[in-house]
């Protein structure tokens, strides 16, 4: 556990517990997210990575019967505090979904969406912006020419570039990315993986997915889940060619899971 | 800090808003309800001058008498009952048909086609199937069917009484029929809707240790579906128990009780169609408002058993996927 | 063996052709229906039903008050009708997930869905007519936009409940408020599926004819005040077909048919743009 004397760390994680209904889904998690660094984690489907992921921003509470207790702590204040307001919260963590979800609307009102939200804009300003982020997320070229055109005729991978711009054009500082590339061919797989590499100058970014090779090349430190607890945490290539537990080093030779 | 005091303010405002449209929802769905409970109170408040009047006995006299004042809610009821009951047992066997057609047996290039040929039909006015009955049914009736009907079934020991009278073409059973013909297309495109959805590997596992398509359906599709499939005819019951131009236009709007169907009855709504308007005095009005209670009363209860079994079959679908 | 296996392929065979007679059958009448009104209709549809009033008995005429007081109402009935729909529909899909008022409003709304709509009348007529004094198309409209209302919530409810769960969280992870992700995101993924339950609504109350008959009533003459009787096509078709006189009833074929006609044209129309929006997600 030597990640957090690396750099200074965005997300601390302390005795997190959570439930669906009375089924405990994460055991005491501890760990610290390092700022502008991207954060992988990694485990077999149904181990709580993707729960663990969706306790950041509270996403769970949509849904009734779902709980969290310990505590997350973004920036000195507890994420998890019932007093928290949620917008806010949600404006300073965005988050990135499996599948493409742009809005039914233009390519540049999906982008607008959420600016609008927490920002009174000029028109000049706002188209600024709305270039901005697309640029940032790699789809200014290809669509600088079509923005009044709905977000839903793109392509899987330019859709989910969208989305992409979407999270970062409020200008968070955590992007939570859930399995971001998994309904993807390859080539915008890799589209959005140098992106990734990219973007991490600016956020803070963790990442859930199955893919371990994924995991391996993007990220700089990697976390291991099993059945809802951490298994191993700690720099990526450490976890990967000198993992400390058993079960880890069964995980990623590919002897389970 | 500028911004931050900017995001404040913009809170506290999006809450308001939220709030606001959060409620405006809730009214409208609280709507429903309320509406409910007016349509009860409304018609049980313009009942009351009959209900305090003949009490009980409403239900069970067949009287219906403007000039002394006496009415008595047995005739429309039975009429009613009556209509409903001869056009389920046709609806019944043809929709079933029907949606046995269109899941199993239909080419697949006509399935859609004619699918949605039964889902239009089901959506064609009341009125058009009334005005049919009494201008081209009735007649070809009154010539070519109950004529038949009189000389062999009408002189049979049990049944004769019921199928004897006067071809006129109009009266209970040709209501009923007309019923039918309206109810078949809709009863049959919610039997088609719950036959879909039986799981095709069910279906297929049966095909696969042999099963002929008709023991497919009788065994494993019709199972399956019991309850759904009730509740679809229940569905058609209560249309056709609170239909009212379909059978208007044929029944014969007589305040008579008749053994026979070939005689003019009267059912719920087509008293009501015919009377509402040009009754004077408080309870001629009252008594057919009374009618009206009595009508919704039996739908109610005839659709809540509708719906409990639909929803039912609904849960069971989601515990075996 | 043999002969169980002839027995079964025997009732088979039976049980198919029976069903298959069922479907012939129940097409016959539908299609003898169809063939009647159009043979009745089409002779009766002259231009004059398009540009003169409903006539007194035993003089030429045409629709154009009846037609003109139908679509008022329709119109009346499912503006008042449809907005409440849907925020109904909106409740019970994204803000009913607790609590008892969506199960409840849910079961009563699916059974006055199908309640008759006779009562309906007789509701509007105790509540609306009596307090008034007389008959009018506010009326009519009122009693219409009551069949629409429980239509709307249906479509809205089911139409939102196919928009994953996932668009929601996308919005809500940017750090919309409710109200805006509903109305901005999911409503309007929605939008297609909705108007076609409108379209559907509209298709329904244009041929209704029982909840008008103690509301609108009927108006012989032109008018467009909706706060008196006014003609419409259902209860000017079952006033005329129902009365001896030749010519009245030719007028009442001729409503017949445009009546049904353009509850047809909507219903394919719904199908249509359903299915177009179905397949550009």
């Amino acid at each position: 556990m030597n990640a957090e004397t690396v750099n200074t760390p965005k997300v601390i994680v302390r005795d997190l517990n959570f439930f669906y209904g009375n089924y405990r889904a994460l055991k005491d998690i501890n760990l610290d997210i390092a700022e502008k660094m991207v954060t992988a984690f990694i485990g077999p489907s149904g181990c709580g990575k993707s729960t663990l992921l969706r306790t950041f921003n509270r996403m769970y509470q949509l849904y009734p019967k779902q709980k969290a207790t310990g505590q997350i702590m973004l920036d000195g204040s507890n994420v998890l505090d019932p007093k928290q307001d949620l917008n806010m919260l949600r404006a300073k963590v965005g988050m990135v979904f499996q599948k493409p979800t742009p809005f039914p609307m233009s390519i540049y009102d999906n982008i607008a969406f959420g600016v609008k939200l927490y920002e009174n804009l000029s028109r000049n300003e706002m188209d600024e912006r709305v270039e901005w982020a697309l640029k940032k997320a790699a789809l200014w070229g290809e669509v600088s020419d079509k923005l009044k055109q709905s977000g839903t005729s793109l392509s899987g991978g330019q859709q989910q570039r969208l989305c992409i711009a979407r999270a970062i054009a409020v200008k968070p500082q955590v992007l939570l990315l859930d399995e971001p590339t998994s309904a993807l061919d390859p080539i915008s797989t890799a589209h959005i993986e140098k992106l990734i590499d990219e973007l991490k100058k600016d956020f803070t970014i963790v990442i859930v997915t199955h893919n371990m090779q994924q995991a391996a090349r993007i990220s700089d430190f990697t976390a291991y889940m099993y059945l809802g607890d951490l298994i191993e945490f700690g720099d990526t290539s450490t976890v990967f060619t000198n993992p400390k537990r058993k079960e880890t080093e069964d995980y990623i030779t590919g002897r389970f899971g | 800090m500028k911004s931050t005091l900017l995001h404040q303010a913009r809170l506290k405002q999006q809450i308001w808003l939220d709030m606001l449209f959060r409620g405006l929802t809730r009214l409208s769905a609280f709507g429903v309800l309320a509406l409910l409970l007016a349509i009860i109170t409304s018609l049980v408040i313009g009942s009351m001058p009959a209900i305090e009047a003949f009490g009980f006995n409403f239900l069970i006299n067949d009287e219906w008498n403007p000039v002394t004042d006496e009415y008595g809610a047995l005739v429309p009821i039975v009429g009613t009952l009556v209509t409903s009951g001869i056009a389920l047992l046709i609806a019944i066997p043809v929709s079933f048909g029907i949606a046995i057609f269109l899941t199993e047996l239909s080419p697949r290039v006509l399935r859609r086609p004619l699918g949605i040929a039964v889902e239009l039909l089901a959506g064609i006015p009341s009125i058009i199937y009334g005005m049919w009955g009494l201008f081209v049914f009735a007649p070809f009736f009154a010539d070519h069917i109950e004529p038949w009907i009189n000389d062999h079934i009408g002189t049979l020991p049990m049944l004769g009484p019921f199928f004897s009278g006067p071809p006129m073409g109009i009266g209970i059973l040709t209501a009923g029929i007309i019923l039918a013909i309206m109810v078949i297309p809709f009863i049959a495109s919610v039997m088609r809707d719950v036959f879909e959805v039986v799981p095709p590997m069910l279906k297929e596992s049966a095909y696969g240790v042999g099963a002929t398509t008709w023991e497919v359906v009788m065994k494993i599709v019709l199972p399956f579906t019991r309850i759904g499939v009730v509740g679809g005819i229940m569905l058609g019951l209560g249309r056709a128990l609170g239909e009212t131009m379909a059978v208007t236009f044929v029944i014969g709007n007589a305040h008579e009780l008749s053994k026979s169907l070939l005689m003019p009855g009267n059912s719920i709504s087509s008293a009501l169609a015919n009377e509402f308007t040009e009754a004077v005095g408080e309870l001629y009005t009252a008594s057919l408002i009374e009618l009206g209670l009595i009508l919704f009363f039996i739908t109610f209860v005839v659709l809540s058993l509708a719906r409990l079994m639909l929803h039912k079959l609904g849960k069971g679908e989601g515990q075996t996927t | 063996m043999l002969t169980l296996y002839t027995r079964r392929r025997i009732i088979n065979v039976t049980g198919l052709v029976v069903s298959m007679l069922a479907m012939a059958f129940g097409l016959f009448w539908l299609c003898w229906i169809l063939i009647t009104l159009l043979s009745h209709g089409l002779s009766a549809l002259t231009p004059a039903v398009f540009s003169q009033m409903t006539p007194p008995p035993g003089s030429t005429g045409g629709l154009l008050n009846a037609i003109a007081g139908t679509l008022m109402m329709s119109l009346l009935g499912t503006l008042i009708g449809t907005p409440i729909g849907i925020l109904a529909g909106t409740y019970l899909a994204e803000f009913g997930q607790r609590g008892w008022l969506a199960p409840v409003t849910r079961f009563i709304n699916d059974i006055l869905l199908s309640a008759p709509s006779i009562v309906i009348g007789l509701f509007v007529y105790e509540v609306y007519v009596i307090r008034v004094g007389h008959f009018s198309g506010w009326a009519g409209a009122l009693a219409l936009a009551i069949i629409v209302i429980p239509i709307v919530i249906r479509t809205t409810e089911n139409m939102l409940r196919l928009i994953p769960n996932t668009l929601r969280e996308a919005a809500s992870a940017l750090g919309a408020p409710q109200w805006k992700i509903v109305s901005f995101v999911t409503l309007r993924a929605a939008r297609a599926g909705i108007i076609t339950g409108v379209m559907l609504a509209i298709a329904r109350i244009s041929g209704e004819t029982a909840p008008l008959l103690f509301t609108a009533l009927n108006n012989q003459f032109w008018s467009t005040d909706m706060n008196s009787p006014l003609a419409n096509l259902p209860v000017v078709i079952f006033q005329f077909a129902m009365s001896p006189y030749e010519d009245w009833q030719h007028l009442a074929w001729a409503g017949a048919l445009l009546i049904t006609m353009s509850v047809l044209t909507l219903n394919i129309l719904a199908r249509i743009l359903f299915r177009q929006s179905a397949t550009t997600h």
